[in-house]
C-alpha cells in the first residue's frame, strides 16, 4: 500500500493562519480520495511559514472496479425521458439494455467505472484542493490567475512503495509537481530531493527545518524557561504569543536579552505589552520582585556570531521602544500628580463617542449619575461612585493608552493611584470595563461594581435612545456583550435591583442630551423635573403625571400640553424601556440555557410581575426548575392545566368568569372537602413563602397540592348536572388556578 | 555565503549602492516626482504604472512629506519630511524576495549574521483605493521594508499584479550605519574635506515646517485649495479625448492626477492643522479616492494602461 507526501512550497504564510490552513489541506485531500474510493490508514498535516504538508499512509493503490445497474423508462416512452434518463446515467443510447420487467420491456443501462490509480484520483484532489483552497484572504501574483495566501512556488507530491517513490505528475497554472524541496531560507537554500515522508522529514531537519509546529514551539519553551531558570528568573507564559511566535520561524533559536535599566520602572504590563505588541518578546520575570527585568526573542536562524548582532539589533529596537512608553509614562504622570488629570478629562469633551450620543464627557456625566443611583445597591458609597465614574476614563486621553488601548483601565488604575485617588476609586478605573467575555470575571469592590453596571446600562440605553439596537449578526457596539455584563454582575453578587427604572432614568438622560441643541430651556426643565420625579416616584407614568400636575396651566412654565416634547419623550421612554428589558431578558435566557434552564421556565417567571429584578427573577426560575424536576411537579403542573382547560373552555361558554368563591358547603365527596383543607391550608404558607421571596418554599407548598387536586380530578365530574355544585367546582378550579399562578405562569410551561 | 559585504560609510552611500543594486537588476532609475506626495507609492511611476497590462520596472528615491510626524527635528526617528526608496515591478519575477534580500546584502546586511523576517502585513491606502498582500520585513526585529502584491489600484484590479519594494530610507541608513539620532547620521562621507550630517541639512527644516505644518498654514486657503484641485481634476478628465487643435486622442491623465497628488496633501496638511474632524476626516479620504479613481479609469484608456487603439 503506497504512502502519499504532499508539500505545497510558498512564500511565507501568514502565522496566524498556517494551523487551519495545514487542516484544510487535510480535510480536502483525505475527503476526496476517500470520495473517489480511496481509503487510507492514516493522515497527518504539517506547516511552517514556507510550507503546508500532508502525509497519508497506507492508501489504496487503486480505488475498486465499480458496477452500477440502473433502470430507465419502458421501451416505447417519450423520447425526452429517455434522453433524460441518459444524460442522467452517462451513458448512450446503444449501451442501452433491454430487459423483460413487470410493466414489460424496459430500458437499462449498466454503468461501469473502472478502477482508477491512486495517482489519477490523487492529480485531481490535490489540484481541485489548490484552486479551491479556503485562505482567509488570497491574493494573484506575477501574471497568473491562480490564488493562494502569497505565491506559491513548489508542488511536491510522491506516492511512494518499497518499491520506490513516484511523482503524481501534476501541473497547476504552470507549477508542476516535482520530488524536491529546499531547506532553510538563509542556512540551506539549495533544492534536494526526497522518497517519502520518513526520509523528507529527516532531510529537513538537517537542512534547518523543524516540520512540527509544536515541536517548535515545545523547543521554544523548553529553552526560553530553561534560560530564565538559570538566572533565577521564570518566563512569562503566554500560549498566544507562543503559537505566533512558532509559525514565524522554521528554526528556532532562542535568545535573551537585556531591558535597558532605564525602563524597570514602568509598570510591568506596560513592558510585557509593549515587548508582545511590537516585537513578539516573551517577558522574563523576576519572581521575587514580580518585575520584568529581561526579554526572550526567538530569531530564525543560528547566526555565525552565536546571535550577538541580532540580539544587540533586537535590544536597540526595544530600547527606541521603550523609550517612547517612557516618555508616555512620564509625561502621564505628571498630568495626574499636578493637575489630577483635570486636562485629559477636558479634552474628552472633545472627543466624540458616537456621532449622536455626543462626546466622552457626555458619556461620563451621564454614566456618573447612573453609578451614584446604583451605588446604594452594590453597597457602594454614592460619594466614591460617582467620583470612580467621573474618572475611569479619564486615561483614554493619555499618551499611553493612545499609543497602546489595549491597556485602558488598567493605565487609568495606576494614574488614579498617582493622583491621590482612593484605593477603590482607583480600582473601579481598571474593573469598570468587566466583564469583556462570557469567560471575563465580573468586577469585585463595591465601587467598581455601581461604576461597571452604569457604564454598561449607559451603553445599552444610549443606542436604544438612538434606535441602533443589534439586528441579525450585527452587534459592532458589542450590545449583546454589555447585556450580559449586566445580567453576570447583578447575579454574581445577588443585587436586587428594579432594573426598570433606572432604564427609564436613563433613557431619559440621552433624551435630554440628544435634545440638548435644539430643545428650548423651558422643554429641558420639564425633562429634568421629570428626572427627579422618577427618582421620588420610581414609576415612571406617575412621574409623567406629577410633572404635568406641576406645570399645567401655569402660563410661564414649560409645555406639557399634548404634542410638547415632554409628552413625545413621556410617550417613547417607556416603549424603549420595554424593548431594551425585553432584550436584557432574551441575554438571560441564554446565559441562563447554558445553565440548563429551560426557556419555557424562564418564560413562565418572566410573565411574573417584578422580573425587572434580575436576581429575584432567576431565583423564582431556579426554584421553578427544581421542582418540575420532580415527579410531585411535574404532575403538578398536568392537574393545574386540567383545572385551567377545564376552567377556561367554561368561562368562554358560560361567558362567566367563575370567581366569586367556592363554598364547601357545596362539597359532596371527600376528595373535594380535601381540596378544600388542601388550598385553604397552602395558600397562606405560600404567601409567606413569597412575601419572604423564599421560592422553593412556596413551590414545594405548592408542590404538595399535587395529591388532593389529582384526587379530586379522580373522584369527581365537574361538569354535573346540578348547577350549583358544578359552578362551586368551577369557582374551586378557579381558586387552583389562583394560588399556581401566585409563583409562576405554569400555563407557559411545555409539556 | 558570499563574502561579507564591507558597510556603507554615509546615507548617501546607502542610496547609491540600491540605485546600482536595482540599476543592475533592470530597472530603469527614475527620479523623484516634483511634487509634493506622503509616500513614494503616490508617484505615478507606481500609481498609474501598476494599471493596465504593459511590463514596468522602475525603482527611485521619493522624497516623502507626512506633517503630523513633524518633532521639529528633536525625535530620534520622527521627521515630517523623509526619504522612502521605491521599486516597482510587472509583472512581479517569481523570484522577488531574493532580488529583494540581494539589495539588502548589497547595502551591507549579512544574512549569515542578521536575522531577516517577512512578518504578515498586509497594505491598504484609502486615499489610492488600493490594497495587496505581503509583509513588513524585519532585521533583527526591526521593520526595514514594506514588501507587497498589489491587487487593487485606484479600485482597479492588477492584472498582471506588480510587486513593490519601500524602504524607509532613513531607518534602514541609521540601523546600517549604526546610529542612533537621525540628525547626526553622517550624509555624505565623514572623511571628506566638507562632511555634512542630515542635521546640518534637515535639522532647521524640519523646525520651521512643524512650525508651518502645526501652527502657521493657512487653513481657510488650503480648504480652498483643496477645492479648487478637485475641480481641475474631475475638469481635466471631462474633456473629450480629442484634441481639437493637434487631432490627436490625449487623454491628460498625468495633469488630472497631479490635481489629485495636491488634493492628497493639502489633506494632509489640514490633517496637521487639527481643523479637520473625525467625521470629516473619511469624508475627505473619500474625496480623494474618488479622484485617484478618476484618474486610473481614465489611465488604462491611454496607450501606456494598455488601450491599443
Amino acid at each position: 500500500m503506497p504512502d502519499l507526501l504532499i508539500e505545497l512550497f510558498s512564500e511565507e504564510i501568514p502565522a496566524r493562519m498556517q494551523a487551519k490552513a495545514a487542516g484544510d489541506l487535510k480535510r480536502m485531500v483525505t475527503d476526496g480520495l476517500v470520495e473517489a474510493g480511496l481509503t487510507y490508514a492514516s493522515a497527518g498535516a504539517f506547516h511552517t511559514p514556507r510550507r503546508l504538508t500532508l502525509s497519508v499512509e497506507g492508501l489504496l493503490a487503486e480505488s475498486p472496479a465499480g458496477r452500477e445497474e440502473r433502470k430507465g423508462p419502458r421501451v416505447g416512452a417519450p423520447d425526452k425521458a429517455i434522453e433524460g434518463f441518459l444524460r442522467g446515467a452517462g451513458v448512450t443510447r446503444d449501451q442501452l439494455e433491454v430487459r423483460d420487467d413487470k410493466k414489460g420491456q424496459t430500458y437499462f443501462a449498466v454503468i461501469e467505472t473502472p478502477a482508477r490509480p491512486a495517482a489519477d484520483i490523487v492529480a485531481e484532489v490535490l489540484g481541485a484542493a489548490i484552486r479551491d483552497f479556503p485562505w482567509p484572504k488570497s491574493m494573484r501574483w506575477g501574471s497568473g490567475s491562480l490564488r493562494w495566501v502569497r505565491p506559491l512556488h513548489g508542488i511536491l507530491c510522491l506516492l511512494s512503495t518499497e518499491e520506490g517513490a513516484e511523482i503524481v505528475p501534476l501541473d497547476v497554472d504552470g507549477i508542476v509537481s516535482g520530488d524536491t524541496t529546499r531547506g532553510h531560507r538563509f542556512m540551506a537554500p539549495a533544492p534536494f530531493s526526497v522518497t517519502g515522508f520518513d526520509d523528507y522529514r529527516a532531510k529537513l531537519r538537517r537542512a534547518h527545518v523543524v516540520l512540527d509546529a509544536g515541536e517548535r514551539a515545545e523547543h521554544i519553551w523548553h529553552d526560553a524557561t530553561n534560560m530564565a531558570f538559570a538566572q533565577g528568573l521564570e518566563l512569562v507564559e503566554d500560549k498566544g504569543l507562543l503559537a505566533e511566535v512558532a509559525g514565524l520561524v522554521e528554526w528556532p533559536v532562542v535568545l535573551m536579552g537585556e531591558i535597558g535599566a532605564d525602563f524597570l520602572g514602568l509598570p510591568p504590563e506596560v513592558l510585557q505589552t509593549s515587548m508582545k505588541e511590537h516585537q513578539k518578546f516573551f517577558s522574563v520575570r523576576n519572581p521575587k520582585t514580580a518585575r520584568i527585568e529581561k526579554f526572550v526573542t526567538v530569531a530564525n536562524i543560528e547566526a555565525a556570531d552565536g546571535g550577538k548582532v541580532i540580539l544587540a539589533g533586537n535590544q536597540k529596537v526595544l530600547a527606541a521602544r521603550l523609550s517612547d512608553a517612557k516618555f508616555f509614562w512620564e509625561n502621564d504622570l505628571r498630568v495626574a500628580q499636578d493637575a489630577k488629570m483635570q486636562p485629559w478629562l477636558d479634552n474628552l469633551a472633545n472627543v466624540t463617542f458616537q456621532s449622536q450620543l455626543g462626546s466622552q464627557r457626555d458619556r461620563i456625566e451621564r454614566i456618573a449619575a447612573l453609578a451614584r443611583e446604583l451605588a446604594p445597591f452594590a453597597k457602594a458609597d454614592p460619594e466614591l461612585a460617582e467620583q470612580a465614574a467621573r474618572v475611569a476614563k479619564a486615561d483614554l486621553s493619555s499618551e499611553m493608552v493612545y499609543e497602546f488601548p489595549e491597556l485602558q483601565g488598567l493605565m487609568g488604575r495606576y494614574y488614579a493611584e498617582a493622583a491621590g485617588l482612593p484605593a477603590e476609586v482607583a480600582r473601579a478605573c481598571e474593573d469598570h470595563y468587566a466583564p469583556l467575555g462570557p469567560s471575563d470575571d465580573v468586577p469585585e469592590g463595591a465601587v467598581s461594581v455601581a461604576v461597571a453596571l452604569a457604564d454598561k446600562l449607559d451603553l445599552l440605553t444610549g443606542f436604544w435612545a438612538i434606535d441602533e439596537k443589534p439586528t441579525g449578526s450585527k452587534d459592532p457596539f458589542a450590545l449583546r456583550r454589555a447585556a450580559l455584563g449586566v445580567i453576570r454582575i447583578i447575579l454574581a453578587h445577588g443585587l436586587d435591583i428594579q432594573l426598570d427604572r433606572h432604564i427609564d432614568a436613563q433613557l431619559l438622560r440621552h433624551k435630554i442630551n440628544l435634545n440638548g441643541e435644539t430643545a428650548t430651556e423651558q422643554d429641558l426643565t420639564a425633562l429634568e423635573t421629570l428626572l427627579d420625579e422618577i427618582a421620588d416616584h420610581g414609576v415612571f407614568g406617575a412621574a409623567v403625571r406629577a410633572v404635568i400636575d406641576r406645570f399645567d396651566g401655569d402660563d410661564d412654565g414649560p409645555d406639557v400640553a399634548e404634542g410638547s416634547l415632554f409628552r413625545t419623550v413621556g410617550d417613547l421612554v417607556p416603549d424603549l424601556s420595554t424593548d431594551l428589558l425585553a432584550f436584557i431578558h432574551d441575554r438571560l435566557k441564554v446565559h441562563l440555557r447554558d445553565e440548563g434552564l429551560r426557556h419555557d421556565i424562564i418564560d413562565a417567571c418572566l410573565a411574573m410581575p417584578g422580573s425587572d429584578d434580575l436576581a429575584l427573577l432567576v431565583k423564582r426560575a431556579r426554584a421553578l426548575g427544581k421542582v418540575l424536576g420532580t415527579e410531585e411537579g411535574e404532575n403538578l403542573v398536568q392537574g393545574f392545566k386540567r383545572a385551567n382547560n377545564i376552567l377556561t373552555a367554561e368561562e368562554e361558554k358560560d361567558g362567566v368568569e367563575y370567581r366569586f368563591g367556592a363554598d364547601p358547603k357545596y362539597a359532596e365527596v371527600d376528595a373535594e372537602h380535601a381540596l378544600f383543607a388542601a388550598l385553604e391550608a397552602a395558600d397562606p404558607k405560600i404567601a409567606a413563602a413569597l412575601e419572604a421571596q423564599d421560592f422553593a418554599a412556596a413551590m414545594d407548598q405548592m408542590a404538595d397540592l399535587r395529591a388532593p387536586i389529582d384526587a379530586f380530578f379522580e373522584a369527581v365530574q365537574v361538569n354535573t348536572d346540578a348547577a350549583v355544585v358544578r359552578r362551586n367546582r368551577l369557582n374551586l378550579l378557579h381558586q387552583i388556578r389562583e394560588t399556581c399562578l401566585q409563583v409562576a405562569d405554569l400555563t407557559r410551561i411545555e409539556g | 555565503m558570499t563574502t561579507t559585504p564591507d558597510k556603507p560609510k554615509s546615507f548617501q552611500e546607502v542610496i547609491l549602492r540600491l540605485q546600482t543594486y536595482w540599476a543592475g537588476q533592470g530597472c530603469a532609475i527614475l527620479q523623484p516626482y516634483d511634487m509634493e506626495v506622503g509616500a513614494g507609492t503616490f508617484h505615478p511611476a507606481t500609481t498609474l504604472r501598476s494599471l493596465g497590462t504593459q511590463p514596468w520596472a522602475a525603482a527611485y528615491v521619493q522624497p516623502s512629506r507626512r506633517p503630523t510626524d513633524g518633532r521639529y527635528g528633536e525625535n530620534p526617528n520622527r521627521l515630517q519630511h523623509y526619504y522612502q526608496y521605491q521599486v516597482l515591478i510587472k509583472p512581479s519575477p517569481p523570484n522577488f524576495q531574493e532580488l529583494y534580500l540581494g539589495s539588502l546584502e548589497a547595502i551591507g546586511i549579512d544574512m549569515a549574521t542578521h536575522d531577516i523576517r517577512f512578518v504578515e502585513d498586509d497594505w491598504e491606502s484609502p486615499t489610492l483605493g488600493a490594497w495587496g498582500l505581503g509583509w513588513e520585513v524585519w532585521c533583527d526585529g526591526m521593520e526595514v521594508s514594506q514588501f507587497t502584491y498589489f491587487q487593487q489600484v485606484g479600485g482597479h484590479d492588477c492584472h498582471p499584479v506588480s510587486g513593490e519594494l519601500t524602504y524607509g530610507l532613513e531607518r534602514l541608513a541609521m540601523y546600517v550605519l549604526g546610529i542612533d539620532h537621525v540628525m547626526e547620521m553622517p550624509f555624505n562621507d565623514p572623511q571628506t574635506a566638507i562632511p555634512l550630517s542630515y542635521g546640518d541639512i534637515f535639522r532647521q527644516t524640519e523646525q520651521e515646517y512643524s512650525r508651518w505644518n502645526f501652527d502657521v498654514a493657512d487653513t481657510e486657503v488650503l480648504l480652498r485649495h483643496f477645492e479648487e484641485a478637485e475641480a481641475e481634476c474631475a475638469r481635466i478628465l471631462a474633456a473629450p479625448a480629442d484634441d481639437p487643435k493637434t487631432g490627436y486622442r490625449i487623454i491628460m491623465v498625468h495633469p488630472a492626477y497631479d490635481q489629485c497628488i495636491k488634493a492628497s496633501h493639502i489633506f494632509n496638511l489640514l490633517d496637521a492643522r487639527g481643523v479637520i474632524s473625525v467625521t470629516e476626516r473619511q469624508a475627505y479620504i473619500g474625496r480623494v479616492r474618488a479622484l485617484a479613481k478618476m484618474c486610473a479609469d481614465a489611465f488604462v484608456q491611454t496607450p501606456a494602461g494598455g488601450y491599443a487603439a
